[in-house]
């Protein structure tokens, strides 16, 4: 979900009772999304019967893993980071169905690739599961069962508990709560004008899948806009999206569909209002040319810049 | 063989808006039916086909109305106004062939002889599947509506029933006019009326046209199809839940070129399968399946959709009964049959989901959404009875295969009360657990064999 090709966490500075600076390591809030997943997969296979071997949980972490190795020596990378790929592994393994394990490889392969491939501006512009998801129901060898969460209470407030924990550790909450703010007031709008019981919007509310989106994909730092007003309009605008896919063209998947087409619009957005770009850690935002390595001349296909 | 399972709920209607009358329980479905009189209605069950390829979609609404046929009314929200050709009138004995097809069922296998020196092969039998649902004047009528702002959109009579297709501008008029002009609307039904209407929805009226029918012949009401193209790929259950004091219990039956059908909005799970139950549930399948899928629902807090088969309609394994013929899925609606082979559009043989869902307006508040996925494994549900070997032998693995017996016997006694809720103790009397079930060579000494 939120997966980046990302840099490990520096220790940050911080002062020691006497007043000397002393490295302190912060806990890198991926840790925190990665909890969050496999909580929620474990949820999935145990409780909920989502029919997942360990086999196919494997392979499809362990391709998303294998590509991310894969890249960060092609592209010379200074060191391999698990992380982001474990995230997006266990992302896709909630979400992506697919009737042989096979394509699901492929499509962890193709979410990792992506991100090193597919670069505007310095960083990769698709969300990877998001992308790899939208590949998947395009080619039409996978397909996400939007109800597989049900609508219990308590899974969908544990949720809220641990995405807005990831969130705020990943400093990302205004787009989260922009899109759910926007995609609420459709729902509700458009049960108040159709005459319908709040119970309907309510209902549609509780979704776990909605959750799930809301608080580890669209949030990812580093596929939103940089300025937090940038990220305000493409959280509404994604909701906007959605409702429209959902409830114009009537179509399951809004938030994915919308998400993969709004995506393209955040060079624009970017341009309009730049703002800071974000680093998993505040340290490697203060000092982006230690990270700056230069590409090769034959990775013509990824941009010059940061690879993180 | 009807299971008791059909004739307790005396299965039931389809799609239609059957809320009706309020002094009885109304069950129903997409709509709801209306009744011009005070007659009692028995629909408590829908059974409803789904054929969906891209945006088009043949409905089947298979109706168990009891009641006289004059006070047979069915109101179902439409997306798109109907012409005649879009409109048949179906076989219900095709209907019923598709249940019993695809509901769960029973298999039968026999233990070997355990000893090595046969060469028996536990033999397979289907032996019995629950087949759980079987399955005024013209010009006046016209002015009226106009003044009700409810336009006819269409008139015909198609087989035995005169059908209308009805939009409006404000329910209250679409309300008054139904009334006026016989349609008994439960009340409540004004608000979702008003939704559906300002969805751009039309309404499917069908009345039983009795010199039609007499001059026909049916004694029964047959299933009415309907074919329209929309990206819609709904059920509206809302209207049939208007005053509806219980549950209402549906089967839909989807038919796709591409895969499984599940729901988008509400959770799809798979009926619990493949689970060894002790033979005396032969003779009470029915019972059995009823009180499993109670047992289920309840689990799951009424909030699920339950997948009871998926499978690809070129072969069953076992089958429950005959395939169906080609003549009889195109009399359902599948329409690509004829079509060639096209591999990016998938195999033209059919894909059947059985979905099964016992409904309320507290757990199932929103109409039914569904999606076709590209979902291609089978599943099916399936209980298996293990009949034991009863022939013998003395050998040292027959001595095992008997000691294991009262585990097994014990272990299907609790498979049974953990499925349906019976009680253990009434279970484990039936197939008598405690009974002595040991040959005399189980009670020999060692040394008895010595010298044997």
């Amino acid at each position: 979900m939120n997966a980046h090709s990302g840099i490990p966490p520096r220790p940050s500075a911080a002062s020691t009772p006497d007043g000397a600076p002393r490295p302190i390591r912060r806990i890198d809030p991926r840790w925190y999304q990665i909890a969050m997943l496999s909580g929620l997969l474990g949820y999935g296979v145990l409780g909920l019967g989502f029919g997942l071997g360990p086999l196919r949980i494997a392979a499809t972490i362990g391709a998303a893993l294998a590509t991310q190795y894969l890249c960060t020596r092609l592209w010379r990378l200074p060191k391999f980071d698990p992380l982001s790929a474990l995230i997006s592994g266990i992302g896709l393994c909630t979400l992506l169905r697919t009737n042989t394990i096979a394509a699901a490889v492929f499509a962890a392969t193709l979410a990792i690739a992506s991100k090193f491939v597919l670069r505007v501006g310095g960083k990769h512009l698709y969300n990877p599961t998001n992308l790899a998801l939208v590949m998947m129901l395009v080619a039409g060898v996978g397909w996400i069962s939007p109800g597989q969460y049900g609508h219990v209470a308590f899974v969908a407030l544990l949720m809220v508990c641990l995405g807005l924990t990831v969130v705020c550790k990943a400093g990302r909450s205004d787009v989260t709560l922009a899109f759910l703010g926007v995609y609420a007031a459709i729902l509700f709008g458009r049960s108040l004008w159709l005459g319908e019981p709040l119970t309907i919007p309510v209902h549609r509310l509780q979704s776990g899948l909605l959750l799930q989106f809301a608080f580890n994909m669209i949030s990812d730092p580093r596929t939103t806009p940089d300025s937090r007003l940038g990220r305000v309009l493409f959280g509404a605008l994604v909701a906007a999206g959605a409702g429209i896919v959902q409830f114009v063209m009537f179509r399951p998947n809004g938030p994915v569909w919308s998400l993969a087409g709004c995506t393209l619009l955040v060079p624009l957005i970017d341009r309009v209002l730049p703002g800071l770009r974000h680093q998993w850690s505040p340290a490697a935002a203060l000092s982006p040319p230690a990270r700056r390595i230069v590409i090769p001349a034959t990775a013509g296909a990824v941009s010059k810049g940061v690879v993180s | 063989m009807r299971c008791p399972f059909h004739s307790s709920f005396s299965l039931a209607a389809c799609l239609m808006l059957a809320a009706a009358l309020a002094p009885f329980p109304a069950h129903a479905f997409c709509g709801f039916y209306v009744a011009s009189g005070d007659a009692k209605l028995f629909n408590h069950a829908s059974q409803v086909v789904l054929v969906r390829d891209g945006d088009r979609t043949v409905l089947t609404m298979n109706s168990d109305f009891q009641g006289e046929p004059r006070e047979f009314a069915l109101v179902v929200p439409v997306p798109t106004v109907l012409e005649k050709g879009q409109v048949h009138v179906g076989d219900r004995a095709v209907v019923d062939h598709l249940d019993a097809f695809s509901a769960p069922r029973l298999v039968e296998y026999w233990d070997p002889d355990p000893c090595p020196m046969a060469d028996n092969v536990g033999a397979m039998r289907l032996e019995a599947a629950a087949p759980v649902a079987r399955m005024a004047a013209k010009q006046s009528m016209a002015d009226l509506a106009k003044t009700r702002g409810v336009t006819i959109e269409a008139r015909y009579t198609v087989g035995e029933y005169d059908i209308l297709i009805l939009s409006a501008k404000e329910s209250n008029g679409l309300e008054r006019w139904l009334t006026e002009n016989g349609y008994r609307i439960p009340p409540g039904a004004s608000p979702v009326l008003a939704s559906y209407i300002k969805q751009g929805m039309k309404f499917f009226v069908a009345k039983v046209n009795l010199s039609e029918q007499k001059r026909l012949g049916f004694t029964y009401l047959r299933p009415l199809q309907v074919a329209f193209e929309s990206p819609k790929f709904v059920l509206p259950i809302r209207l049939g839940m208007v005053n509806s004091d219980g549950a209402q219990e549906m089967y839909v039956y989807a038919l796709t070129r591409k895969g499984r059908v599940e729901t988008t909005n509400y959770r799809t799970v798979k009926l619990v399968t493949d689970r060894d139950v002790p033979e005396f549930v032969k003779s009470e399948f029915g019972d059995f399946y009823r009180d499993l899928f109670t047992t289920q629902v309840k689990r799951e807090g009424m909030e699920v959709v339950f997948t009871e088969y998926a499978w690809d309609m070129g072969w069953c394994d076992p089958c429950a009964s005959s395939p169906l013929s080609p003549e009889e899925l195109k009399g359902l609606g599948v329409f690509w049959l004829d079509d060639a082979n096209d591999p990016a559009r998938g195999t033209n043989t059919p894909f059947l989901t059985r979905l099964h869902l016992r409904y309320d307006a507290r757990h199932f508040p929103e109409d039914l959404v569904f999606q076709v996925t590209s979902d291609r494994a089978n599943f099916q549900g399936r209980y298996v009875i293990r009949h034991e070997w009863t022939g013998g032998g003395d050998c040292p693995q027959a001595r095992d295969y008997r000691a294991g017996l009262a585990d097994r016997r014990s272990q299907e006694a609790r498979t049974v009360a953990e499925l349906t809720g019976w009680d253990l103790s009434r279970i484990r009397g039936k197939m008598n657990v405690a009974a002595d079930w040991s040959r005399p060579e189980d009670r020999m000494k060692w040394w008895d064999r010595v010298w044997k």
